[in-house]
């Protein structure tokens, strides 16, 4: 076994472990953070993105952390159709991709249903892909594959180059883990909760 | 059971970290296709065929397989590679931390009890949402070129511009979707 495996294997199980301890298999905690009523997942998400954020720019301009690992997606009208395809799709459900297939793990049945709608939407989008290329909403946004800050060592181009990204980057998580702090549990409070006979 | 946000979060940025630090940025939604691709290879073996001339020794007459040089027509052939064992691993991840603290309860299941208060009891409700919802979610996902995971925490992590739009797209969509199919919330 090659050690990319064991690291597959070590790091995916890590996270499956952790999204599923962080609450994020329940769809329940999902719905009730865009219906705005319950923000556990929210601060979850802000804390995570700021802690990986300050600990990957603070690794970079040490030296720890190997520009080559950074990955920067394409930017592209696809990116913005998709997400709002897949915003429908999470409010619906209450499951995204990765949740998806843990909660399923964890036993939930209609889990596996989304599961098999996912297979038959990426079946559906093999096939779909020569013309959607053809109506052009892949063609690249400011540059495609750019950062907001300038990551050293990568070629990736950069919206805003006055600032070096490191600095940019630990300055952006803390303010990620900031918000996390700042955002209360919930902004849409007990609305649409039925009396109960005790209230 | 449920970390609270503070160590939830904590946790999971860790491993959003450690995966960037030891490999590479976290992604999920590629994978759907990775399996499509084995299952049609298996049904047809004309689907992924080696190719020396292609960048990545894979060819596929599917121009999503193809693309890239056949990088995906690579990794549907050796199934064994990392980003496609990490889903699997995420899976039994998923399944010990479940099963520690006790498991999921039988009503919830079949559907969360959010879904219950709003829409009733039926199953085939849910079952036939969620399948409607997963083929909208990943056809959406390969459209954008990534999910929560890739676009949304691996992407904005490393301030890329398009995890950014993504997420702003998504969750603009996502919440008042939200607001207006749950109006009731469980008791």
């Amino acid at each position: 076994m090659s050690m990319k495996i064991l690291l597959a294997l070590l790091l995916g199980g890590a996270f499956g472990f952790a999204l599923d301890r962080a609450g994020a298999t329940n769809p329940n905690l999902i719905i009730h953070m865009l219906r705005l009523s319950r923000l556990h997942l929210a601060k979850v998400i802000l804390l995570a993105i700021g802690v990986a954020q300050v600990l990957l720019f603070a690794g970079l301009l040490t030296g720890i952390v190997d520009p080559a690992h950074v990955h920067i997606k394409t930017a592209n009208w696809g990116v913005i159709l998709g997400g709002i395809l897949l915003g429908a799709g999470f409010a619906v459900s209450g499951y995204c991709p990765g949740t998806s297939v843990t909660a399923a793990a964890t036993g939930r049945k209609d889990a596996l249903f989304f599961i098999g709608g996912g297979l038959l939407g990426a079946f559906a989008y093999m096939l779909a892909y020569g013309w959607v290329k053809s109506t052009g909403v892949l063609a690249k946004i400011a540059g495609g594959k750019v950062t907001i800050f300038p990551i050293a060592g990568t070629d990736y181009p950069a919206l805003i180059t006055a600032i070096p990204g490191e600095w940019a980057g630990i300055a952006m998580g803390l303010g990620f883990i900031a918000l996390a702090f700042v955002l209360p549990d919930c902004l849409r409070c007990r609305v649409g909760r039925r009396a109960t006979a005790a209230e | 059971m449920t970390l609270s946000w503070k160590w939830g979060g904590l946790l999971l940025g860790l491993v959003f970290f450690a995966a960037v630090l030891l490999v590479k940025p976290i992604g999920v939604s590629t994978q759907f296709v990775i399996l499509d691709g084995i299952v049609w290879d298996a049904v047809n073996p004309q689907i992924v065929v080696e190719d020396p001339a292609a960048k990545h020794g894979y060819a596929s007459p599917n121009p999503y397989l193809n693309k890239g040089g056949g990088k995906y027509a690579k990794n549907v052939a050796n199934p064994l590679n990392y980003s496609f064992v990490f889903v699997i691993a995420m899976i039994v991840g998923a399944a010990v931390s479940a099963f520690l603290r006790g498991g999921v309860g039988r009503r919830e299941r079949t559907m969360p009890e959010i879904w219950r208060a709003n829409f009733g009891d039926a199953p085939w409700k849910r079952y036939l949402a969620a399948f409607a919802a997963g083929f909208v979610v990943i056809f959406g996902a390969r459209l954008a070129g990534g999910c929560t995971s890739g676009h949304m925490m691996s992407g904005i992590m490393q301030m890329a511009y398009s995890g950014f739009l993504f997420t702003i797209a998504a969750f603009l969509t996502a919440i008042p979707t939200a607001i207006w199919l749950y109006p009731a919330e469980e008791a």
